[in-house]
């Protein structure tokens, strides 16, 4: 008999595995957005200037990357049924890690000066590679037949590309020295994070989470089995391309570009679809922020892939930024946003009940995370990236865009922390005594 | 041939259509309706628990000798959903909407990952040790469930 070796069933982690990292994420969103309002106008002078590198790398590795390490580890026990071995030690290390390393790359973007840069990169680099080697030791030991499995499986390796490229440019401005390939590194760096491991990590955890949130029907089967693996050897191909002689690389790397946009593409009409075709009619805040996204995700894409065959299109939204707005504010953030708002709530309801469990009354999870609250954030998020995005065209309204975005940081920070005080106030009425303090 | 994945996972569908319904009736204003639909669906829901812990956990149990093991973890949860249950009758005797739909999406998230757990590891593991007697199982669990 072959049972599955290592499989687990154990319970979740213990709470501050996750919330150690969704507690720090609105933080790197609102830092940005105070960059945003101290730059201004000037950011969108060019997209290579330190300012905006700075910003790119608060909303990517500081909000984004924060909120996915910290919901990857919890939800590794209970999609591939494969918990992140000594998952305390684990988090704590890749938070201490990287909350410092994060702010010191901004912080090294944004004074030019070396000594940051370089301990930025140590931080960074170890951090990630403590988290690669926990998560990938816990999808090697997963039942390798899990779509959303091999999503994540995919998704990590463009975290590794990702780090790896982005480790070899900090280098660059770390110590000064000659780069050659540093534009071609550049859009290989930001294409393997942004359509590696944010799109592949979002394509795979759909496959699970859409249909269990909103009772849809399941993704159809060639998609969960092609789409994942198709999007990453396209990726593999596009920088294949990257090398190839002048007078074909154009047109190679266009059509490998545009399959991949395709292929993101279905993705995200085969979502909105089955989120029509959802059983459940209560509408909530996580399928807004999901419906929103992925009609961003479907603007950036034919953004994306028109700028590429109309180069004037690219120049009128100012470098790109229109396509980064929409790519990584609308639908990144709104994807993680909306994702936050039922783990939240659900994992404090989870671990109060198994301390409270025949003690007293365990508040729902309505009563951890009130629904008004959650709605005016989401209205604000709504608000903000169209000017963002529009900040492109006419630069004065990233004034704003970026307060819009900051105000609604900071009201997610003010949400979280409500449900983890509901948490803390509840946990001390276990006779148990509060857990420890991981 | 049914398998126990198969039979269990179209249960589980079941289930969730009729959680569906009872949630869908609490926007409306009767409460008798509210209350009927609830019971229909926590009737298949205890059907349900009954079949796994009456029959298939204890066979999987007696093949394997893992009685601390998944079935374990899946019996605790068991117990969490029934506290939902029961919070959700509660609600529905007090009349109370915002406690219903709030202890409604608790249950939902929390059946879901469950589910999850149960139709990605569990009853494949069980398809697997009880290959031999899956006919048998299978028709012990509609007994049970009768």
């Amino acid at each position: 008999m072959s049972l599955q070796p290592g499989l687990s069933f154990s319970q979740a982690p213990p709470i501050l595995v996750p919330f150690r990292f969704f507690l720090s994420a609105p933080l790197f969103g609102l830092l940005a957005a105070l960059l945003m309002l101290w730059y201004g106008t000037s950011l969108m002078d060019s997209r290579w200037q330190p300012s905006v590198l700075a910003l790119t790398h608060l909303m990517t590795l500081g909000f984004l990357g924060m909120a996915m390490v910290g919901a990857m580890m919890q939800m590794l026990p209970v999609v591939a049924g494969s918990p992140v071995a000594h998952p305390v030690g684990v988090a704590r290390a890749v938070h201490v890690l990287l909350l410092p390393g994060v702010l010191l790359l901004a912080g090294g973007f944004l004074f030019g000066t070396h000594w940051p840069m370089r301990i930025a990169m140590f931080l960074l680099g170890s951090g990630f590679t403590v988290f690669v080697a926990a998560v990938g030791l816990s999808l090697k030991r997963a039942p390798p037949d899990s779509p959303t499995v091999v999503g994540m499986r995919f998704a990590v390796g463009a975290l590794v590309v990702t780090a790896a490229l982005g480790l070899t440019l900090a280098s660059n401005y770390g110590w000064d020295w000659w780069l050659i390939e540093r534009v071609r590194l550049i859009n290989l760096h930001l294409t393997w994070g942004l359509l590696g491991w944010v799109g592949l990590l979002v394509v795979g955890v759909s496959y699970q989470v859409v249909p269990m949130f909103q009772l849809t029907p399941s993704y159809p089967k060639p998609l969960t089995r092609w789409l994942t693996a198709a999007i990453f050897a396209l990726l593999l191909l596009w920088s294949v391309a990257q090398y190839l002689p002048d007078a074909v690389q154009e047109q190679a790397m266009l059509a490998v570009v545009s399959v991949a946009a395709i292929g993101f593409m279905v993705f995200a009409v085969v979502t909105l679809r089955l989120q029509l075709q959802r059983r459940r009619k209560q509408s909530d805040v996580t399928l807004l922020f999901w419906r929103f996204g992925m009609t961003c995700l479907l603007l950036a894409l034919v953004l994306g892939v028109a700028g590429q065959v109309i180069p004037a299109l690219d120049r009128m939204q100012g470098d790109n930024f229109a396509l980064a707005f929409l790519f990584i504010a609308g639908f990144a953030v709104s994807v993680v946003n909306g994702m936050l708002y039922k783990i939240v709530p659900f994992l404090i309801w989870f671990h109060l009940q198994s301390l409270l469990m025949g003690v007293t009354k365990v508040p729902n999870m309505r009563q951890i995370m009130p629904e008004p609250g959650m709605r005016r954030q989401m209205w604000l998020h709504f608000a903000a990236v169209p000017l963002l995005v529009l900040s492109a065209l006419w630069p004065p309204l990233i004034y704003p865009a970026a307060l819009l975005f900051g105000t609604s940081m900071i009201l997610l920070e003010v949400n979280l922390l409500y449900a983890f005080r509901v948490y803390q106030q509840n946990a001390k009425l276990a006779t148990k005594g509060e857990p420890s303090s991981t | 041939m049914d398998t126990i994945s198969s039979y269990m996972t179209s249960d589980h569908h079941r289930c969730d259509e009729l959680f569906a319904q009872a949630e869908a009736a609490a926007s409306g204003q009767d409460w008798g309706t509210i209350a009927a639909d609830l019971q229909v669906f926590l009737d298949s829901m205890h059907r349900h628990f009954k079949m796994e812990e009456e029959v298939l956990f204890p066979a999987f149990e007696q093949r394997t000798g893992m009685s601390m093991g998944p079935t374990q973890v899946m019996r605790m949860e068991h117990v969490q959903m029934r506290e939902l249950f029961d919070a959700m009758a509660d609600a529905v005797k007090q009349q109370d909407r915002e406690e219903f739909l709030g202890q409604a999406e608790t249950l939902l998230v929390m059946m879901q990952q469950h589910n999850m757990k149960e139709e990605q590891m569990l009853y494949r593991m069980v398809d697997q040790t009880l290959a031999g007697e899956m006919e048998e199982v299978l028709q012990q669990m509609r007994a049970a469930g009768a």
